[in-house]
């Protein structure tokens, strides 16, 4: 009988969850689309999140680019097919490794900041001060979150691409001897328009999850210091997991 | 709708009109049945121990929370289960000062203070930062005080600041959550006075929480006790020293002994 009832308890749990997750998503893109629109906030953490983050994502994706050089060489010198490298760098990047590792770079960043700036908002009643002032914390807190997580990382990841192929590029002309011009025209020509899109449909998908699970659980965070360190880690786990299944959905619906 | 009072005669709809309101959290009834009114213009103390759903109180009258049970009517509208905009049109009656002040760490105090002027009544940012300098000037804050952050400030400037906050959209009705709470007697004792001249500039509406009862005495017409989820006495505060309850008695004396029992743990 305590088997059965610990399995219903944990269903309860997680239905409960789900259900509060799903309320608050809604709630938040309800008010993403009614006016009015805290642009000044939007704007910041647009700044917040596209332009500081792209330090530590142009760092990974330069490093991604030269690793991804290196390793094809080193594989692919086996059956001659040393040719396809700049192919295989430039699908890689713009397809998988550009949108999930900028993904996961920016939900440890922006993600954390996030829950615990809003759990620390919600341990020290300032959430409920916004009420209090006539202002919706879902408006005025998540929804800028929300627009501005969704819009920046495509930006983000555009970027990401470019400085990834790049990287690729300097590995494969200054240390593996390609000629520069054969590798930027071994570059385009194989890649394909959907190829780019599919990866900042992904990076969408992506930016709205982090500042998703950011918000959410800084938002319901409770119980002091402790709580607000609990929200900040689930945000991270939560958006990076979702970021790993999301990726497999969406190239399943991409390219199957 | 709450039943009118009566008052000399003629009916007045009262500010704010409690009605068997109810609150549990899970097992654990906070609120078990609460009626209150408050007049337009009165100044109501709620007293009670630290748990005693003093807090849930105040947060079920802003909608911060619902009640499980019972209605709550702002100026003769119940309010109890309002959402969106008609909550936010009576939120702009309101102004609030917490206890920890709630001050907004990203913005400089002056924004906090204009805060409901900028964000609540669209007023321009100009003319909202001119009249949060004279709101600091009422609670004794200079101009040089608003462009610092509230981390920059000690507990009862902050408190000052949260006040200043509180009435700067010249609110109807203000509630003022353990107002004295963490501060030393003297700045308590200026806070207190700043509390009563706002208000009674203002003619607001005052409900407070709190557990200091030189605070209680000084800003209260009528203090209302808060026990086990009722209020047990609502009186006149000059009739508190006579209540003839027990429970009163023994709250604003602060004695151990009495019919109220503190729980207390052997670790």
């Amino acid at each position: 009988m305590n088997f059965l009832s610990g399995i219903g308890r944990a269903t309860l749990t997680f239905l409960e969850a789900a259900g509060r997750l799903a309320l608050f998503t809604l709630t938040a893109l309800s008010h993403c689309v009614r006016p009015p629109f805290y642009l000044r906030h939007i704007g910041r953490q647009m700044v917040e999140i596209g332009y500081y983050s792209l330090p530590v994502v142009g760092l990974t994706a330069v490093f991604t680019g030269m690793v991804l050089a290196l390793q094809s060489y080193s594989g692919f010198s086996r059956f001659s097919a040393e040719s396809a490298i700049a192919t295989v760098v430039v699908l890689s990047i713009t397809r998988e490794l550009g949108p999930v590792l900028a993904g996961l770079m920016v939900a440890g960043r922006i993600g954390a900041a996030m829950a615990a700036e809003l759990g620390t908002m919600r341990v020290t009643e300032q959430v409920d001060a916004l009420t209090t002032l006539a202002t919706n914390p879902y408006k005025y807190l998540v929804a800028p979150r929300l627009i501005a997580g969704t819009t920046m990382l495509p930006i983000l990841v555009l970027i990401a691409d470019i400085i990834g192929v790049f990287g690729g590029y300097l590995v494969s002309v200054y240390r593996l001897g390609f000629n520069p011009s054969s590798y930027i025209n071994n570059t385009w020509q194989y890649l394909e328009f959907m190829d780019v899109v599919s990866g900042l449909v992904k990076a969408a998908a992506f930016g709205f999850v982090i500042s998703l699970m950011g918000c959410y659980h800084g938002y319901h965070s409770r119980g002091g210091a402790q709580g607000v360190g609990a929200a900040t880690t689930n945000a991270v786990v939560s958006s990076s997991i979702l970021i790993l299944v999301l990726n497999y959905l969406l190239t399943g619906i991409f390219f199957s | 709708m709450s039943e009118p009072l009566e008052l000399n005669g003629a009916m007045e709809v009262p500010k704010i009109a409690l009605r068997g309101v109810k609150k549990a959290f899970g097992p654990k009834v906070v609120l078990d049945g609460v009626d209150l009114d408050v007049k337009r213009g009165e100044s109501v103390v709620i007293i009670g121990g630290s748990g005693t759903g003093k807090s849930v109180l105040l947060k079920s009258i802003l909608g911060i929370l619902q009640p499980d049970s019972g209605t709550i009517s702002i100026d003769g509208e119940d309010t109890t289960h309002i959402g969106g905009r008609d909550r936010e049109r009576v939120m702009r009656k309101f102004g609030m000062l917490f206890q920890g002040a709630a001050l907004f760490d990203s913005l400089p105090v002056w924004e906090n203070v204009a805060f409901g002027l900028i964000q609540g009544q669209g007023v321009g940012r100009r003319e909202a930062r001119e009249r949060a300098i004279a709101t600091l000037a009422a609670v004794g804050l200079g101009p040089d005080v608003a462009e610092l952050s509230p981390a920059e400030l000690s507990g009862g400037m902050q408190k000052r600041v949260g006040l200043a906050r509180a009435v700067c959209t010249n609110p109807e009705i203000i509630f003022f959550d353990e107002p004295t709470t963490g501060l030393d007697p003297i700045m308590a004792d200026v806070i207190n006075d700043l509390i009563v001249k706002c208000v009674k500039n203002l003619g607001a509406t005052a409900l407070s929480i709190t557990h200091d009862m030189a605070s209680a005495r000084k800003i209260a017409d009528r203090i209302a006790m808060l026990y086990k989820g009722k209020l047990i006495w609502v009186g006149p505060v000059s009739e508190i020293d006579n209540s003839g309850n027990p429970y009163v008695d023994q709250f604003i004396h602060g004695r151990a002994e009495g019919p109220i029992q503190m729980q207390i743990k052997a670790f």
